[in-house]
C-alpha cells in the first residue's frame, strides 16, 4: 500500500503569538515550532496501515526549510521517506493543497493522511481541497479507521455522535485525536532518521485564493470579578449577566 | 452580488448554527445591496422551507431526494457546486459545524475559490467582504478577503444572531440536480447518537470539570448543576487523557471550539490550550481554588476555593432561581 501523510509544522502550542510589525504576519521572535499535534495521528495511522499491509509510508510537507523538522520527526516515528516541497511564499489551505495534489498526482497513493487541521491558522481545509483535486473521497474529522481490501469505513465526529461512513480507495482521510496513540520515536528511529535522505523539490507555482489584511491582537477583556459567595454568583449571573 | 447561503436540518429541524447563518447572509446582503438565496438540502425536506421567512430568507431553493436522506461529502458538494454555477453565485455561505467544515473546502475547490473558514465576523467594507477569524488558538484575529470571483465562507455556531423576519413573503422553488452513482463516492452508513448527552459545542451553556476534580466519580457533582441549566458537560484535556471523561467532551485547542453563553470552568487551571476552545464564550465562570490560576485572567465571575463545597451550594442557589 502506497500511503502518503501530509505533515506541517507549526508555532508550538504554548508560544506567545503575536502579530509582527507588518500587522500581517506573526512575530516570530521567541517561537519554537513543532510538527502539528494532529499529524502525528496521522503518521501513526500510516505506521499501522503499512504494519498491516505492507508496503510504504511517504511523509510529505510543503513549505521552507525549517519544516525538515516535522519531516524529521516523521521518518523518526517510522515514515519510510520524507518529501519537502520547498517554498517560501505564503500560502493559503488553496495553495497548499494545489501544490500537494502535484506530488500526489505523480506518486499515486492509496491513502492520503492529513491532521483534521493545522494548529496555525486552523483551516482544516487541506484535506477536502486536497481529495477534490485528486477526485478522490474525502472523510474528515476521523476517529476510527478500518480497510478490508479497497473499502474503507471510518467514523467521524459529528455534534452528539459519530457518523460512519463508507468509501472506496483511493481516499483522503483526516485525523483527530482519539483515532490512535501515536508512538514515542525510538532512539534507533531518530538516529536512523538522521541518517535517511529528504528528498526535496520546488513546489508548483503558488496560487492562493485568501489574503490576509490584518493580523491584530483580540480585544482585552474587561477584568472580572471575584464574587464572595455562592449566592453572589448565582445573583451576577441572573441579574447582571442575564445567562440563568 | 448574489449570496448563497446553505443550511443543515437535524432530526427535521433547522439546526440553529443554519438560522444563524441565514441571519449572518441577510445581513451582509443588505449591507452590500446584494441578493440572497438560501438552499435546503436533503429528503422530505420542502415542508420546512417556509418557517425561513421567519429569519430573514425571501428565496429559498429545495434540492429534495430520497437520495440525500444521509450525508454524502461527495454527492452534497455536488448539489452545492451546480447550485452555485447555476445561480452564479458571488458568495458562498455554511456553518462551520461538522457538516459544514467537512463540505465547503470540497466546494471551494471545485468552484476555484478561497475559503475562509470559522469566521466570526463578516463586513462589508469599500466593496469587499472582510472576514473575522481566530488564529493561532485564538491567540489573534485575522482578517481576511478572498481574491477569488467565488467566495466561500464557514460561519462559527453560536456566534451569530439570529436574522429578523423577511420583509417580502418567501419564495420556495424546487430544484433537482442530477446526480450519479460516482457522486455517492463516500456516504454515511450509520449515525451513532452519544445518548441522550448533549453535545458541547451546541449548548448555550457548558459546565467543564478539570483535574480539580479529583476523580471521575466526582463529575456526578457537575451533572447536577447541569441539570437545571440544561448545560452540556465539558472536559480539560488532563480530564480526558486520564481516562476520566470521554474525548468527545475536550474543549481547547485539540478538542472543541465552543461559544456558549455561559461556560463554568470547574478545577480548571486555564492552559492556554484549554483557553484556545472556549475563551469566546459570552460568559466565563471560574471555580478554583487557586486565585492564582490563569482561568481567573480571562473569567467575568470567579469563586475561589474548594469545587466540591461551591458547586454543590451553586447548583441549589441556581435552582431556587429557577423555580422563583
Ligand atoms: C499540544 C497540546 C494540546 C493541548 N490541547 C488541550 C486541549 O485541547 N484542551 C485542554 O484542556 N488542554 C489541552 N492541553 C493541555 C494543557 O496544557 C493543560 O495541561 C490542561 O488543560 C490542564 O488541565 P486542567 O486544568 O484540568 O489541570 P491542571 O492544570 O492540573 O489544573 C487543575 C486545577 O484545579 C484546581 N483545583 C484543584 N483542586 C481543586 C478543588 N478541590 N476545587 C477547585 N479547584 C481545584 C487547581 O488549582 C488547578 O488550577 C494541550 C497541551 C498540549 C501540549
Ligand atoms: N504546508 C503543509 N504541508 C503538508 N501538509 C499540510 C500543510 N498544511 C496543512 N497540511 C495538512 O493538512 C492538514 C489540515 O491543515 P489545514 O487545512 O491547514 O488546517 C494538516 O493537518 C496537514 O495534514
Amino acid at each position: 500500500m502506497k500511503i502518503l501523510v501530509c505533515v506541517n509544522h507549526v508555532p508550538d502550542t504554548e508560544a506567545k503569538i503575536k502579530p509582527g510589525a507588518d500587522g500581517l504576519s506573526i512575530d516570530p521572535t521567541g517561537v519554537n515550532f513543532m510538527l502539528s499535534p494532529y499529524d502525528e495521528y496521522a503518521i501513526e495511522e500510516g505506521l499501522k496501515l503499512r504494519e498491516k499491509f505492507t508496503g510504504e509510508v511517504v511523509a510529505i510537507s510543503l513549505g521552507p526549510d525549517a519544516n525538515r523538522e516535522a519531516l524529521r520527526k516523521a521518518l523518526a516515528m517510522g515514515c519510510d521517506k520524507a518529501v519537502l516541497l520547498k517554498d517560501g511564499s505564503v500560502r493559503d489551505s488553496f495553495g497548499v493543497a494545489s501544490g500537494l495534489a502535484e506530488y500526489a498526482k505523480e506518486y499515486g497513493p492509496d491513502i492520503v493522511l492529513c491532521g483534521k487541521q493545522s494548529i496555525d491558522f486552523d483551516d482544516g481545509a487541506v484535506g477536502g481541497m486536497l481529495a477534490e483535486f485528486l477526485g478522490m473521497s474525502s472523510i474528515s474529522v476521523v476517529v476510527k479507521l478500518d480497510v478490508v481490501d479497497r473499502l474503507v469505513t471510518a467514523e467521524r465526529e459529528i455534534e452528539g455522535g459519530r457518523e460512519v461512513v463508507s468509501a472506496r480507495l483511493p481516499a483522503v482521510i483526516s485525523a483527530q485525536k482519539g483515532l490512535n496513540t501515536p508512538r514515542y520515536p525510538s532512539l534507533k528511529g531518530i538516529m536512523d532518521a538522521k541518517r535517511k535522505p529528504i528528498e526535496e523539490r520546488t513546489a508548483a507555482p503558488s496560487v492562493v485564493k485568501t489574503e490576509i489584511i490584518a493580523l491584530r491582537k483580540p480585544a482585552a477583556k474587561n477584568p472580572g470579578r471575584i464574587v464572595e459567595s455562592v449566592a453572589a454568583l448565582a445573583q451576577a449571573l441572573h441579574i447582571e449577566a442575564k445567562v440563568i | 452580488m448574489k449570496i448563497v447561503v446553505f443550511t443543515e436540518q437535524k432530526n427535521n429541524q433547522f439546526r440553529r448554527a443554519s438560522i444563524e447563518a441565514v441571519g449572518a447572509a441577510r445581513r451582509l446582503a443588505d449591507q452590500a445591496g446584494a441578493s440572497m438565496l438560501v438552499v435546503v438540502i436533503g429528503s422530505g425536506v420542502s415542508s420546512l422551507a417556509p418557517q425561513l421567512e421567519a429569519y430573514g430568507a425571501s428565496q429559498v431553493i429545495v434540492v429534495d431526494n430520497p437520495v440525500l436522506a444521509v450525508y454524502s461529502t461527495t454527492a452534497f458538494a455536488t448539489v452545492a457546486a451546480e447550485i452555485a454555477k447555476g445561480e452564479q453565485a458571488d458568495v458562498l455561505i455554511f456553518s462551520a459545524s461538522s457538516l459544514g467544515r467537512d463540505l465547503s473546502p470540497r466546494v471551494a475547490a471545485r468552484l476555484d475559490a478561497g475559503l475562509a473558514a470559522d469566521c466570526i465576523a463578516l463586513r462589508f467594507e469599500n466593496d469587499a467582504i472582510i472576514a473575522t477569524r481566530p488564529v493561532f488558538a485564538a491567540k489573534v484575529l485575522a482578517d481576511v478577503v478572498i481574491t477569488s470571483q467565488v467566495k466561500v465562507f464557514s460561519l462559527r455556531p453560536n456566534v451569530f444572531p439570529a436574522g429578523s423576519p423577511s420583509m417580502a413573503p418567501v419564495v420556495v422553488e424546487q430544484r433537482e440536480i442530477s446526480l450519479t452513482e460516482t457522486d455517492f463516492a463516500a456516504v454515511v452508513k450509520e449515525t451513532i447518537v452519544a445518548g441522550q448527552k448533549k453535545d458541547v459545542t451546541e449548548a448555550d451553556v457548558v459546565v467543564s470539570g478539570g483535574r480539580g476534580m479529583k476523580g471521575p466519580e466526582h463529575f456526578v457533582i457537575l451533572e447536577e448543576l447541569a441539570a437545571p441549566l440544561g448545560a452540556a458537560i465539558g472536559a480539560s484535556r488532563a480530564v480526558v487523557d486520564a481516562g476520566w471523561r470521554p474525548h468527545e467532551e475536550q474543549v481547547g485547542q485539540t478538542g472543541k471550539t465552543v461559544s456558549p453563553s455561559l461556560y463554568i470552568a470547574v478545577g480548571i487551571s486555564g492552559a492556554v490550550q484549554h483557553l484556545a476552545g472556549m475563551s469566546s464564550s459570552k460568559c466565563i465562570v471560574a471555580i478554583n481554588k487557586d486565585r492564582e490560576a490563569p482561568i481567573f485572567s480571562i473569567a467575568d465571575y470567579g469563586i475561589v476555593g474548594d469545587a466540591f463545597e461551591i458547586v454543590p451550594a451553586l447548583t441549589q442557589e441556581i435552582k431556587k432561581l429557577l423555580t422563583h
